[in-house]
């Protein structure tokens, strides 16, 4: 039964989640995926990482997407993260002028993702983050979770999910300061030092 | 030691006769798979152990995650939804036409959000170099489309009927034909990625994917229903494949649910 009678609620129930499986490699992932950050603004920061499984290993085929506010806090709006040329029916890229805030990297063989994005600005009562989705071969239903950026102690300790975070578990959250505008955030699907992921309620 | 379909059997059977036995106990319905499945073998390494977070996003209506990335006109081309109209050359198999609607939870439309497909040619071969199941690709077609949905979150494709192909996952293992989805709600909270089936495949008992639904209703909301009054004329076969997004989004909580 897939015609939802959406006069009868009872009947509106979701649609099963399935894993993105091997072969999405010429469908979901696009030129400039990463580089999020119109062209030379000055808050671009670099975030990069690897993807592992439960024995450490990285995943070559794993896809990341990146989701953010702009340096103000606010969502943005604009669309145009994959435009198209109508001639040729291929990938003409952002525009390097507006900011949507939206990126998808699928990982290379090593295992390893990049973006360059915009630092985001706080939101509410959260510290500033960039929320992620990560799809990939053998997850079922993908994993959400947040790269927080270190810097600002009093923002990341009154965060509401950090501080509802175990001690040991709080730091797999908040991305490694390598200098220059750039931070390393990990992925860990399971194991030794598996990243906290979230389910929203 | 070889994995047989017989060992996937008995596990399938394990797994879908524990879950009938905790709805028993009193447990809720499971809409999604457990990401600890492991009759789908990738699944062992890759699945976390610690329970997930929870975030009540009725506590905070500023999460970023309240809302969506924005997709428009510009992100896509007029022919991108006609998979069959990519190549000089007409693609060879049974053209079909998939469509329907993409919803909430409260079964309203979710309007102008990007719908992505990819899907094996109808020899059931992958325009992906990684893929090297012996069966011929398809010069004219790859399998690849993107569509917008309208004002009723309506969608539609116009593409070639996929063919069942064969993986590693045990001895003689098929996947049943199916046809890749991404969808975008209008919260990032309600992202979805998932396969439509076709109806009365036989190879759904046998295959540890579609199985890793254990909810044998929820199993057949994957599946599409064949529409006559979607069927083109000496064209192509219709099919109807209603969409409903799961997670909370910002219009849920402005009406305190």
């Amino acid at each position: 039964m897939t015609k939802i009678d959406t006069s009868r609620p009872e009947t509106v129930l979701p649609t099963p989640s399935h894993t993105v499986g091997p072969f999405y490699g010429y469908a979901l992932p696009f030129p400039g995926g990463g580089d999020i950050a119109p062209v030379g603004h000055p808050d671009t920061i670099t975030l990069q990482g690897y993807v592992y499984d439960g024995e450490g290993k990285p995943l070559p085929d794993a896809l990341v997407e990146l989701w953010g506010a702009d340096p103000d806090g606010n969502v943005p709006t604009a669309d145009g993260s994959i435009r198209r040329d109508p001639a040729t029916g291929g990938y003409v890229g952002r525009n390097g002028v507006e900011f949507t805030g939206w990126g998808r990297i699928q990982t290379d063989a090593n295992g390893h993702w990049y973006a360059r994005t915009l630092r985001p600005g706080a939101r509410g009562r959260s510290a500033p983050y960039i929320s992620v989705c990560v799809f990939a071969r053998g997850l079922l239903v993908h994993l959400f979770t947040r790269i927080y950026l270190p810097g600002d102690d009093a923002a990341l300790a009154a965060d509401p999910l950090l501080s509802r975070v175990d001690r040991s578990r709080r730091d797999t959250l908040i991305a490694e300061d390598d200098g220059k505008g750039t931070y390393r955030f990990d992925i860990r699907l399971q194991g030794e030092g598996e990243t906290v992921f979230l389910e929203f309620q | 030691m070889t994995l047989t379909q017989h060992d996937i059997d008995q596990e399938i059977a394990a797994e879908h006769a524990a879950y009938e036995k905790r709805v028993t106990d009193g447990a809720p319905m499971e809409h999604h798979p457990r990401r600890d499945y492991a009759p789908y073998r990738s699944s062992i390494l890759r699945h976390p152990q610690q329970p997930p977070i929870a975030i009540d996003v009725s506590k905070d209506p500023e999460l970023v995650e309240l809302h969506s990335p924005a997709f428009g006109e510009r992100d896509i081309t007029e022919i991108d939804n006609d998979l069959t109209r990519h190549h000089r050359g007409e693609p060879i198999g049974e053209r079909i036409t998939v469509s329907g609607r993409l919803l909430d939870r409260a079964g309203r439309p979710v309007r102008g959000q990007l719908i992505e497909i990819w899907q094996a040619n109808s020899a059931g071969r992958y325009a992906h170099q990684r893929e090297q199941h012996d069966a011929p690709l398809d010069p004219n077609f790859t399998g690849f489309g993107r569509t917008i949905t309208d004002a009723d979150g309506g969608y539609r494709f116009t593409t070639i009927q996929p063919g069942p192909y064969p993986w590693r996952n045990h001895l003689n293992a098929w996947r049943p034909a199916h046809i890749h989805f991404s969808m975008f709600g209008s919260a990032f909270t309600q992202r979805l990625v998932t396969q439509m089936y076709f109806p009365a495949d036989p190879l759904f008992p046998y295959d540890p994917i579609i199985q890793s639904v254990t909810d044998d209703s929820a199993r057949q909301r994957l599946v599409a229903t064949y529409d006559h009054d979607l069927s083109v004329p000496e064209f192509s076969m219709g099919y109807h494949w209603d969409i409903v997004l799961d997670g909370p989004h910002a219009t849920w909580l402005e009406e305190g649910r």
